[in-house]
Formats: C-alpha cells, structure tokens, sequence
C-alpha cells in the first residue's frame, strides 16, 4: 500500500538527481559534445569492410585474390568482384588471380561482418571509421578498390588484438607453403611484417 | 529608494503620460500597459524554451543546446530565425480561413488573460471587479481555436487531436475553475488585486499565503495539475502526442503559424502560472517580512520562474497518459476532491480562528484523499484489457 | 448611438445571420459563436461585468464547445441538402412575423419608450453573489438539482450502451 502520488515524488526526486549530478559527476552526463570530443573505440567496433594490403603500393599490396566468396556470402550482396585475367604471387608465394574491380556499396552493406568472417586470406576487415557522410548519396557511398584499400599497419592500430591473431595465422601459413615448396624456394615479396614491427 | 525601485514602472508610465493630450491620454495609458505585456512575456516565452531544452538535457544526461551562442543561449534566436523563414504550407483540402484564424485567435485569447493578472503593487492592466471571472471566461476560448486548428486543416491525426484537446480541457477545466473558486470563497471577491491584498500580512516569519492553509494547499495541487492539463503540457500531452498523432492540431501548421501555436501554449503556460501565483502564493508579496526590500514585480517574476521550473521538471519526469486514464484521473479523483475541498475552505471560514479548524479542514481533506487514493489503486490493478470496437 | 455598439451590433447581426444562412456545418457553429461573444462585448458595453463574462464562460466556453463536440462525434462534413431551407416558408414567415410582434410589444411597453429613463441599477458582481445566495437561493438549488438530475441521465443512457454490448 502506498499513498497516491508517492511515485511521482519518488520519480521527481530521481530526475532532481540526475540534474544535479550531472554538474559534478561524469556518471550523470555521459553524452559527449560529439566534434570536440569523441568516445574511445571499442575493441571489437565495426562500421564497413575495407580490404587489407601489404607493404606500400596500395594496389600491387592487396591480400584478396578475387575468390568470390565474400560476394557469394553477402546477405543483402553489396561486393562486387571482377576477376583479373592475369595472375600475380601472394604472400606465399602461389600464384593467385588479383580482383580487377571490387566494389562495395556501403548504402546497402548492413555490417554484419559475414564477409571478413569467410575469407580465407585475412583480406578483407572491418573498419571502424564512421564519418561517410557524403553529398552524393550514390556515387559518393558506392565505394571502389581504391577507397576500400587500407594498410596492414592501420589494421593493426585499430585492431590490435584481431590483427595479431591474423598475422599469426598468416605466419603459419606462409611457413607451411615454405616447407612444402622446400627450402630453397624462399617467401617472395610482400611476407607479413613480425608482429609488432613498428 | 526601495519605493522608487518597487514602483519604477508605474511612475515610468505616468512620465511618459504628462506630455500627451487629455483627449489621447485612455488610448497613451492603454497602450502603455499593453506593449510592456507584448513584450516581456514573448521574451519570457524565448526564455523559457532555452531553459526548458537545457533542463531536459541535463535530467536525461545530456547537455542540452550548447551550439548557438555561449552555453547556447542564443538557440531561441536561431529557433525564431528558422521558423520565420520557413515556407507557410496550406493543406489544398483545408478551409483557408478557419486555417489561418485559428493560431491568431488563439494568440490574442492567450494574451487577453494577462491583462488581470497583477505582476507587481499598482501593476495590473485593468483591475476588473470580476478578474478572476475574465480570466476562466476568455481562457476557453482557447479550446475553440484548438478546435478550428484541429478542424480547418483536413488531416485526421488534426481532428484526433482538437478531439482529445477539447475533451481533456473540457475535463480538467472543472477541477480548475473549482479550485479557484475556493480562493474567491474565502476571500469574497472576484477581483485579482483584492485577492492578493487578502494575502498581504505575515505571522512572524510565515506569509498568510493560501497555499499555507490546508484547503489552499490542496487546492493549489489540484490548480497546479488541472493548469498542466489545461496548457497541454507532459504528462497531459496527448493532444499532441508526438508519437501517437504527431503533432495532433496543429500538425498542418508550418513556418510562423507553428510559431504563433508554440508561443500560445507557453503564455497558456505562464498566464495559469500567474493566475496559481495570484490565488494560492500571496502574489508579488515577498515570502518574509525581512524580504520585503525586494520589488514586488521581482517577486512576482521569481515566483513566476519557479513554477515554470516546475512544470519542467514535472515534463522531465512523468510519462504520458493514456486516454482513459487521464478520464478517470480527472472525474474520478480531481472533481470529487475540487468538491471536497471547497466543503473544507467553507468550513475554514465559517469556524471561529483556533487548532480546531486545522484539524477540521486537514481531516476532511487527507480522508478522502487517502480513500479516493487507494480506490484508484486497486481499480488500477493490471487486467487483460477489452476494446469495443478493435479486436 | 455610440460607434462602438454600432459595430458590435453590425457584427453580432451579422453573425447570426451567418449562423443561420451557411452551409457547413461548422461554419455555422462559428458564427454563431461570434454572434454570442458579440452579445457578451454589448452586455460589457453597458457595464454588466458579471453577465458579460458568465455569457463568455456560458456560451462560447460550454455551449459551444458542446456543439461543436456533438458535430465532431457525429458526423463528417456532409452538407445539409438545400431543400430543407425552402421548405414551410408559409409557416417560417409566420413564425417569424409573430415573434417580431411579440418583441415589439414588449419594447413599446417598456420603460425604454418612456421619456424619462429611471437610473441606471449599479449590480455589482458581490450584489448579484449576495442576491444568489439569500433571495434567490431555491431556485439556484434547484437548477443545481435539475442539471444534475440531467447528468445523472446521461450517464445512465451512457451506461446502458454499454451493458447491452
């Protein structure tokens, strides 16, 4: 039993304390004024998928080697990849098709992270940039190779935690190519940097 | 000095009246008081929408308008810029003239009511032998500008929502009037400046405002609520129920006409305010004797700012009613105990001065407050609820 | 005749003839309602706070409203058909004629066609509360009682609806 009205004192006596205490305590005002300040990035935060290359030349670099089978797994099928006609050496040195074009419309991507979960080469991953706004609501979110490629090094930076995991398994890969093609024939090229190279 | 400072507007005005001719002088003094009222209550009203995004803010964690200006404080000025400069659209199946009238009659109606209200000693536009009379009298013609908003644009969500206007502020205008009506019982006059006389003395320290007696403070409560609901302010928002009906009445309503809706509610807001601050807190009276040094119209504009802080922080708080609920709440508990209240001020004024009539007067308000209230509780047990006409 | 009541009166004429000649429905309603304020600004015009206000309170605030919900609840926009205004025109002037009669009868035996105009009543609105309340109170109580016997009704026809469901 409880007098009428007794919630609402109780409500008002909650909302005096929120008002009140957002003056003096960060628990009580936790929107951030968003340009000046921003929140740190979650670990595993995740915006639109970018694809991952090596070394310096943001083309000749890229790990993917147009297998497709993002663009199969894609639920609303926003990847669109263009086999090469020639082929070019990957990090172990086999010898792999290079995607011609590789689109991504980033105005129908939903996230989800389907695409970097099924590529068995550690090309493509998920970005954590979130500013896209763009006056062309078309050309502007329809982005292509040139725009998806970013570094293994700014991978490593906002990922660090997923991105060492990957160069592990890279590692191991690269190893176990080395030891079946023999010994002679050593990695070529764009073989991942160590782990904490920079 | 202190003198000086409390009546500066009052003499302020008669200087400005010397120099005009005798046969000009009803229109000059007519004017004079008006203006004053045109502008300080809009700027009150700029104020206000700045303070009440601010509160808002920092109730639900957040900062509140911090981009114009310093801190802000320039947001009404873009608010009022963005509004002027919108295009004014008129619905092709609206009645044009109805559409256009009805944000102006209900601006002129909001702005009628100010001129009983007593912002300070000898401040008063028009004192009115039946002030408070003229207040309620001219305030529902308010409820027939919503209508014909509601009614002239053609939009269902418009009609839904002068309905629920109508039907909320038919409702909750008897609780009002009745609570009021005590306030004129007890004092025995109709006239907005003698009721703020009555509340003139001070026993020691405590004003002989109203809302210190038992009666006065249940009615001040049932004033207060009743004033939310009549100003269609949350939890009483239903007529405008943004996620409901939109913006209910005033949903074909762009550019300056929106304004005009917006700036009518909040003088609805501020005129029952002052009207609350008239009956039941004594007034411009200083709440002490040792603060009497402070000009009345300061008084009465402190008062004034804490109500509206009020009725923020109550909008902060509470969620909205539901249309039943708000039926129930008020012909079930708010005239029943506007009823009762006016048996108890009756009774205050007939027993002699004594312990007897506080008690007398408190019982017979706690008891069927306390009844009324548990009834409430128990009829409002959650049940499977049954519609006549949807499923 | 001042300027004033000449405009006031121009408009509440005005305005009942509106009130009867429009066609919509709520046209009619707002006419009227301008007609009736009209009444209440004469009222004040002559110094009669007291009725000029209640006729406010009253008419625009209760009466109005109350047509203007039944409208909404009832129907839409339908427009009245033209024949009703043509029919029993005979018996309408009629009507009419014999209430212009009756009006004029009783203006001419009133003290207004006197030449000498007895002074003007001061009621104040303390007298007309004070005469509510001793000389007149039985018929305030029952109008009281009728009005609330009336509710009663309502709610009662209200209630049966709903049982019947």
């Amino acid at each position: 039993m409880s007098l009428l009205g007794g919630g609402i004192l109780k409500g008002m006596f909650e909302t005096a304390r929120n008002f009140f205490g957002s003056y003096v305590s960060a628990q009580r005002l936790t929107t951030v004024p968003y340009p000046e300040e921003r929140i740190p990035a979650k670990a595993n935060a995740r915006q639109f998928p970018f694809l991952v290359y090596d070394g310096d030349d943001s083309q000749a670099g890229l790990r993917c080697v147009a297998c497709q089978i993002c663009e199969k797994e894609c639920p609303p099928k926003c990847i669109s990849i263009i086999k090469s006609r020639d082929k070019r050496q990957d990090y172990k040195g086999q010898s792999q098709f290079y995607p011609a074009t590789f689109d991504i419309d980033i105005s129908v991507c939903m996230s989800c992270q389907i695409c970097a979960e099924v590529c068995p080469f550690e090309a493509i991953k998920m970005d954590v940039e979130y500013e896209l706004s763009t006056p062309d609501r078309f050309g502007g979110l329809w982005l292509h190779k040139a725009q998806l490629a970013r570094s293994s090094r700014y991978y490593r930076q906002i990922h660090p935690q997923a991105a060492a995991d990957s160069d592990g398994f890279m590692a191991a890969e690269s190893s176990k190519a080395r030891a079946r093609v023999g010994a002679s024939a050593a990695p070529v090229g764009l073989a991942p940097q160590p782990r904490h190279a920079e | 000095m202190i003198d000086a400072l409390d009546q500066i507007f009052v003499a302020a005005k008669h200087r400005l009246m010397e120099p005009v001719p005798s046969r000009w002088q009803p229109l000059v003094s007519a004017l004079l008081s008006i203006v004053p009222l045109l502008m300080v209550f809009p700027g009150l009203f700029a104020l206000t929408t700045l303070l009440e995004r601010k509160g808002l803010g920092r109730i639900q964690n957040r900062h509140g308008p911090n981009r114009v200006g310093p801190w802000g404080v320039l947001q009404p000025v873009a608010d009022g810029l963005k509004t002027l400069t919108k295009e004014n659209v008129v619905p092709r199946g609206a009645a044009p003239f109805i559409h256009f009238l009805a944000p102006v009659v209900l601006v002129i109606v909001s702005f009628l009511v100010y001129a009983v209200l007593p912002l300070g000693r000898n401040m008063v536009a028009v004192d009115l032998d039946a002030g408070v009379l003229f207040f309620f009298a001219v305030g529902t013609a308010a409820e027939l500008a919503v209508f014909m908003a509601g009614w002239a644009s053609r939009n269902k969500y418009s009609l839904l929502g002068a309905m629920r206007a109508i039907a909320q502020m038919i409702s909750y205008e008897i609780p009002l009037i009745l609570s009021a009506v005590t306030v004129v019982m007890v004092t025995g006059s109709l006239s907005t400046v003698r009721i703020v006389e009555a509340q003139a003395e001070y026993t020691g320290w405590i004003p002989h405002w109203f809302v210190m007696q038992p009666w006065g403070l249940a009615g001040f409560i049932l004033f207060l609520i009743s004033a939310t609901a009549e100003s269609n302010r949350s939890p009483f928002d239903l007529p405008e129920g943004e996620s409901e009906i939109i913006a209910g009445y005033y949903i074909e309503y762009s550019g300056f006409k929106f304004a005009l809706f917006f700036l009518a509610e909040y003088l609805g807001l501020f005129a029952v305010s002052g009207m609350a601050i008239t009956l039941f807190l004594g007034g411009w009276h200083a709440p002490a004797p040792w603060l009497e040094f402070i000009p009345s119209w300061a008084c009465f504009f402190v008062k004034l700012l804490a109500l509206i802080a009020l009725f923020i922080w109550g909008r902060g708080t509470l969620p909205r009613f539901r249309q039943d609920q708000l039926m129930e709440f008020s012909w079930k508990f708010m005239i029943p105990m506007a009823l009762v209240n006016l048996v108890s001020a009756a009774l205050w004024q007939l027993m002699d001065c004594g312990p007897e009539r506080w008690l007398v007067s408190f019982l017979l308000i706690a008891t069927p407050y306390l009844l009324l209230g548990r009834s409430l509780f128990e009829r409002n047990q959650f049940f499977k609820r049954t519609y006549r006409f949807a499923g | 005749m001042s300027l004033p009541f000449v405009i006031l009166a121009l408009l509440t004429a005005a305005a009942a003839m509106g009130a009867m000649s429009l066609r919509p429905l709520v046209h009619c309603v707002l006419a009227l309602v301008v007609s009736l304020s009209g009444l209440a600004c004469l009222y004040l015009q002559l110094g009669a706070q007291f009725a000029g206000f209640a006729q406010l309170l009253v008419y625009i605030g209760a009466v109005g409203i109350l047509i203007v919900f039944a409208v909404l609840l009832t129907r839409g926009d339908a427009m009245p058909p033209r024949r009703s205004l043509v029919q029993g025109r005979v018996f309408g002037l009629g009507v009419a004629v014999s209430v212009l009669g009756v009006l004029v009868w009783a203006i001419s035996r009133s003290c207004l066609m006197s030449p000498t105009l007895p002074p003007a009543p001061v009621a104040t609105v303390e007298q007309i509360g004070d005469a509510l309340m001793t000389r007149f109170v039985l018929p305030l109580e029952l109008v009281g009682l009728l009005l609330t016997a009336a509710l009663m009704g309502s709610v009662m026809i209200a209630m049966q609806e709903g049982e019947d469901k």
